[in-house]
């Protein structure tokens, strides 16, 4: 924090000329509160306070207590897998794509060439991702067809489905694994070579290394990262709306059919399932927003 | 040393492969519209559809006017937290990364019950404040990028002396803004524009949400009607991406000598 000279305690005689320029000051940020307010604050503070109201508008925890009924709460939890699953399969994959580019004595174009392709790829979400996963993994998609062709061997007859879990969460990947790269880059430039060669002076091993020196620093920003993907892949629509269509009954599909037609008859459960979407990406973004600042110790 | 060196190669090819090889479905996919031989025809019928071009531009004016917005609330914004009110900093930051913690369909659904046509703001009651409303919502998606791009530009420059040197040449607030503080992060704001556009152009949940007749959509509508043109319009859309990413990259080169000035 690049601290401004201020003047600071001390003797301060009636009112220093800092005082009224600071109350003006404020007039000049607030435009921003303004549409903060407008666009942020306030429609999100509704549909919480919609959350704990009954049709009449008195307060209530019925709508609360109603998102564990059977069909919410399994829309629920395959949010979460999916989420989780490719979160957790985007972190392991990008941290080591990551750290074979940054310390894997490659050569010197491969590390910024990765870079941008990741800043591209973490990009290319939504509708046209879905489209590019059907047409590669989709029944008649590019990689089926020519595993049945070389290999006589159909993925679908196994029981893969690109609608499903598992395809869903393949198709997350694709931005996830980018996203992880962005994000680890910074922490892995910041494991210093001395390290490693100490302890290699040592008579450490590699896993010894990793155990005792590189996870225990490495590890709140890995996590952290891996709760911002969860967080990112949780509040995702369009890929997985364009891909299963309303095949699979994720939380954010439900929503976008709540909007869209009241399907659940309840506009307060409505707004008490946002109000638990809320719940969920606040709360693993907040742990990552302090993961990171307990891995900034080291890591500089 | 060798089979470490192997093992990161190996990773990389897999990463390559994971990155090229659902383009490549797609491409191929998108060329087989005719039985039995490879053709552009699905991008002849797509580049062919009115409502392509429709889209596109509605969607292309759109991520413009998201950007003169959100440059011109972003950038005076960013300037006097740096410059004024750097005990603010940590609230302004927090609110500008609240769009990555609130899903876009959940704000999307606070809009439509705070300003349903029956509110004090009606903004969805007609087409062109549903425009506006849309614009503004893409203002909040994009600014957590556009925020973090803008105030690392700023970081970078020393905003207390280029201020004091054009204010004892007499300039006021505009002219400090608009011709010293905005040249000297343009940099910084043009990354945050191609990542604006690049996040607008394909955007689906809010446009369809509020019944606007974005790219996004359309899109999604092809997809669920027809088989190869979408293939198509994904690789348009990649082409897109690409475009904004290729352009951030140029334009960042040029940056150590840009900023490099102020100092």
């Amino acid at each position: 924090m690049a601290e401004v000279a201020r003047p600071a305690t001390g003797p301060s005689p009636a009112a220093p000329p800092w005082v009224s320029e600071l109350s003006w000051a404020w007039v000049g940020l607030v435009p921003f509160f303004i549409f903060a307010l407008m666009f942020l604050i306030l429609p999100t503070g509704l549909l919480v306070v919609g959350g704990f109201q009954d049709s009449q508008g008195h307060f209530t925890l019925r709508n609360l207590l109603d998102l564990f009924q059977p069909t919410i709460l399994s829309s629920y939890l395959i949010s979460i897998k999916v989420s989780a699953a490719s979160a957790i399969g985007g972190a392991v994959v990008g941290f080591a794509l990551a750290y074979a580019a940054i310390t894997g004595g490659l050569p010197r174009w491969v590390r910024p060439t990765l870079m941008t392709f990741s800043g591209v790829a973490s990009n290319f979400a939504g509708v046209p991702l879905a489209f590019a996963f059907l047409a590669t993994l989709g029944r008649t998609g590019l990689v089926t067809a020519l595993l049945v062709h070389v290999f006589g061997f159909n993925i679908y007859s196994i029981g893969f489905n690109l609608l499903s879990f598992a395809g869903l969460t393949l198709t997350y990947m694709y931005f996830q694994i980018p996203l992880m790269v962005l994000i680890m880059a910074p922490a892995i430039d910041g494991l210093r070579r001395e390290w490693r060669e100490a302890s290699a002076s040592l008579g450490a091993s590699t896993w010894e290394y990793w155990r005792y020196i590189a996870l225990p620093v490495l590890w709140p920003p890995l996590l952290g990262a891996t709760l911002l993907l969860f967080a990112n892949a949780f509040g995702a629509v369009a890929t997985a709306y364009a891909l299963t269509g309303s095949s699979l009954n994720i939380v954010t599909i439900v929503l976008y059919a709540q909007i869209r037609g009241d399907v659940l008859h309840n506009q307060n459960l409505g707004y008490a399932l946002a109000l638990g979407m809320i719940l969920i990406t606040g709360l693993s973004n907040a742990a990552y927003i302090w993961l990171r600042g307990r891995g900034e110790r080291w890591l500089r | 040393m060798k089979p470490r060196r192997l093992g990161a190669w190996l990773l990389i090819v897999f990463g390559v492969l994971y990155f090229f090889v659902p383009l490549l479905g797609t491409f191929e996919f998108s060329l087989r519209l005719l039985r039995g031989v490879y053709s552009v025809a699905a991008y002849r019928i797509v580049l062919a559809d009115p409502r392509f071009a429709a889209t596109v531009t509605y969607s292309t004016v759109l991520a413009l006017a998201t950007i003169v917005v959100g440059v011109a609330l972003v950038v005076p914004t960013a300037y006097w937290i740096q410059l004024r009110l750097p005990r603010m900093r940590p609230v302004v930051e927090f609110i500008t990364l609240l769009p990555l913690v609130i899903p876009a369909i959940v704000l999307v659904f606070g809009y439509l019950r705070i300003y349903n046509s029956s509110s004090a703001l009606p903004l969805t009651g007609s087409a062109r404040t549903t425009d506006l409303l849309l614009m503004f919502s893409y203002v909040t998606l994009a600014l957590p990028y556009m925020y973090r791009a803008v105030d690392n530009g700023l970081r970078a420059i020393d905003v207390r002396t280029l201020t004091e040197a054009a204010q004892s040449l007499g300039a006021g607030w505009s002219t400090i803004l608009l011709r010293v503080i905005l040249p000297n992060v343009r940099v910084a704001v043009l990354s945050g524009a191609f990542l604006t556009f690049a996040i607008v152009i394909g955007e689906f949940t809010m446009a369809s949400l509020l019944d606007r007749p974005a790219f996004g959509p359309y899109l999604q509508l092809i997809g669920a009607n027809r088989a190869y043109e979408p293939a198509a319009l994904s690789i348009i859309s990649f082409a897109i991406t690409w475009a904004c990413m290729g352009f951030i990259q140029v334009f960042g080169r040029g940056a150590p000598g840009q900023v490099a000035g102020a100092h």
